[in-house]
């Protein structure tokens, strides 16, 4: 492999090593079991979400609505949180499964751009979440175990974090050696031949939106289960934040390939930068709000589009 | 963003073909508004008074004037998420002019209110749409960093703070109402008459259509499709700046993390139920008006019906699905 591809495969996982490095070296406690449990633990919402719009991202498509549909399915965990956590959990995932279901059969059958079918679900999950809701946040019960999802941990290690290793490493299996997997990113490369060779294209389409809101609707019941609410307006957001963690993972908007590997690496360095500012403030060197975030998250995002950018020019005219 | 089904509209000829197609996906919305507004007539109490007819119209102006930026990107075959952003950027920057006018001057002060923070946006805009040709990154991503960085950018100017003013020049572009009508009613119009004309009437005009509908066969052509790629998101900024300014004027205070919320999700819905092509490539100006009135005409109707805004938002969506694929099924 040339320098280029190596970087361009393996600069996101050095850039993450380096923060990390960089983080342990500057800040007692960085490399705590608290800390990196915290990062964990809060980064599964937006882990499980991008894990979703991997897929999606991977057949050329895109979906919008992860963020609403989260909300949407933490008011319903927290409606249901009186029965217990596994009525709960399982009702909110098969609300959310629905909406990501209507996604799909309207990407791959009414033949609408993926852009505009999700972004109308945006809108509409985010109404039935207010409606649903009743326009304020719903406290969850917390008598009847469904706060132990969000909250609970294995021997120190949250559930959260393990969900999220579990999802990814489940996620990554799937894209590898099934045929679904080989069915996504055949569509994703080019639609038509993959129509031609006899793949189910429109299937597939709906598999992965269908995974997506599935995904979504597990980050709004941990939303739910950690802030010990159904959050109907939160979620904004969410889904270009999971659009910016499977770029920076180095999948191309365009599908047809990718790596559910490095979407995790994105998310953790996206997460990674967060906790590394609160270490900042912490020491009092700088005293950045927490707007500062939201630019540095932006700044990083353009760095990383432009060095891969230039990267994949430089191999596209040879110069490796 | 994803890739256009279609990828060969037919190259926008001057003369017959512009005469049919910028009737025929008028109708549809047209057709839509029309009906709204006489079910409105009918049903609702006190539609036809002046004061409705403001009321929408005002709530509708900045969704517009973003909008016809919008459409502009949208037909070259981009999008811009930043919008929102750039106009919460436009209205942290007008306040600090004429609140602490340079020189102690409050007239300069507000001159300067009234195009420096309009210019930044467009600035901000360039560099999206520098992004955009220089880099050759896809516009969902590059200006999506700007809707995440853009925001926060306007918040940490502001510290994240409530600017509250009364000024009333300033406050004009949102509270004047010459003759009558609402200024920034005249200034939606006025954009609106304008990007219309440039769109048809224009060279540069034809050569964002001619982007759109086919980026490789316009550049054999020799148009300069780096350039009016830049342009589009350069007056998409500078549209935003504006709108940034007339929402800032009407509430007579500017509140960062408020301003252009989700903007970019009418504008681009506005866009497609006025029948521009999401896949580039045609532009509708007066679609993109009308669309706007649709959606603004329907969310009125509900709520005068009592129904809450939560529907509407469903309402919405479904609204955006069936005009765009009505226009679907009509290609």
């Amino acid at each position: 492999m040339r320098a280029g591809q190596l970087l361009q495969r393996y600069g996101v996982l050095v850039a993450l090593a380096l923060l990390v490095l960089f983080g342990s070296l500057r800040y007692e406690g960085f490399l705590s079991t608290y800390n990196v449990f915290t990062v964990l633990g809060y980064n599964s919402m937006f882990g499980l979400v991008a894990l979703g719009m991997a897929f999606v991202i991977m057949t050329g498509g895109i979906d919008l609505s992860v963020g609403s549909v989260a909300a949407f399915a933490s008011v319903i965990a927290a409606l249901l949180s009186p029965f217990g956590l596994w009525p709960a959990l399982l009702g909110a995932v098969a609300a959310a499964t629905l909406l990501g279901l209507i996604n799909g059969v309207v990407v791959a059958y009414l033949k609408i751009l993926p852009f505009v079918a999700t972004l109308a679900m945006l809108l509409a999950a985010r109404g039935l979440a207010l409606l649903f809701a009743g326009n304020q946040s719903v406290s969850v019960d917390s008598e009847h175990g469904f706060t132990t999802l969000g909250q609970g941990n294995i021997g120190g290690v949250p559930f959260t974090a393990i969900l999220l290793f579990v999802a990814f490493a489940v996620g990554a299996v799937v894209l590898r050696s099934t045929r679904f997997g080989r069915h996504v990113l055949a569509v994703g490369g080019n639609e038509e031949a993959a129509r031609l060779m006899g793949l189910p294209v429109e299937r597939t389409l709906v598999w992965v939106y269908v995974l997506s809101g599935a995904l979504a609707g597990l980050a709004g019941v941990i939303l739910a289960s950690q802030f010990g609410a159904g959050q109907p307006t939160e979620g904004l957001g969410w889904e270009l934040t999971a659009i910016a963690a499977v770029v920076v993972g180095g999948t191309l908007l365009t599908g047809g390939s990718g790596s559910i590997g490095s979407t995790l690496v994105g998310v953790l360095l996206l997460g990674i930068i967060f906790n590394i500012l609160n270490f900042e403030n912490g020491r009092g060197t700088i005293s950045l709000s927490a707007y500062w975030q939201s630019v540095i998250r932006g700044a990083f995002l353009l760095l990383v589009v432009v060095l891969q950018n230039q990267l994949t020019r430089r191999r596209a005219s040879g110069g490796g | 963003m994803t890739r256009p089904g279609r990828t060969t509209a037919p190259p926008p000829v001057l003369g017959q073909a512009r005469r049919k197609r910028t009737t025929s996906p008028l109708l549809g919305p047209l057709v839509a508004l029309v009906l709204l507004f006489l079910f409105n007539a009918l049903f609702t109490p006190n539609f036809l008074t002046t004061q409705t007819l403001n009321v929408n119209l005002t709530q509708v102006a900045t969704v517009v004037i973003v909008a016809v930026g919008m459409t502009l990107v949208i037909a070259t075959g981009g999008i811009d998420l930043s919008v929102g952003a750039l106009m919460a950027i436009s209205g942290a920057v007008a306040p600090m002019l004429f609140l602490n006018p340079p020189f102690g001057n409050a007239a300069l002060g507000i001159g300067l209110a009234f195009t420096v923070p309009v210019l930044v946006a467009g600035v901000f805009g360039l560099f999206n749409g520098s992004l955009v040709t220089r880099f050759g990154i896809q516009p969902f991503i590059a200006t999506l960093i700007l809707f995440i960085a853009g925001r926060g950018i306007a918040q940490v100017m502001t510290n994240g703070q409530l600017q509250t003013f009364s000024n009333s020049t300033f406050g004009y572009i949102g509270l004047g109402r010459p003759f009558g009508i609402p200024f920034q009613v005249i200034l939606m119009l006025a954009v609106v008459a304008l990007f219309a004309w440039v769109v048809s009437r224009t060279v540069f005009g034809r050569y964002v259509l001619a982007v759109g509908g086919n980026e490789a066969a316009a550049r054999l052509a020799g148009i300069p499709t780096n350039r009016v790629k830049l342009a589009v998101y350069g007056i998409s900024g500078l549209l935003s700046g504006l709108a940034g300014l007339i929402v800032i004027a009407i509430n007579s205070s500017s509140d960062a993390n408020q301003v252009g919320l989700n903007m970019e999700l009418d504008a681009i819905a506005a866009v497609a139920v006025g029948g521009t092509a999401l896949t580039g490539g045609r532009a509708t100006i007066l679609g993109t008006l009308l669309g706007a009135l649709i959606i603004q005409l329907i969310r009125y109707t509900l709520l005068a019906r009592g129904v809450p805004d939560a529907v509407a938002l469903v309402v919405k969506a479904a609204i955006i699905l069936v005009a765009v694929y009505i226009q679907r099924q009509r290609r």
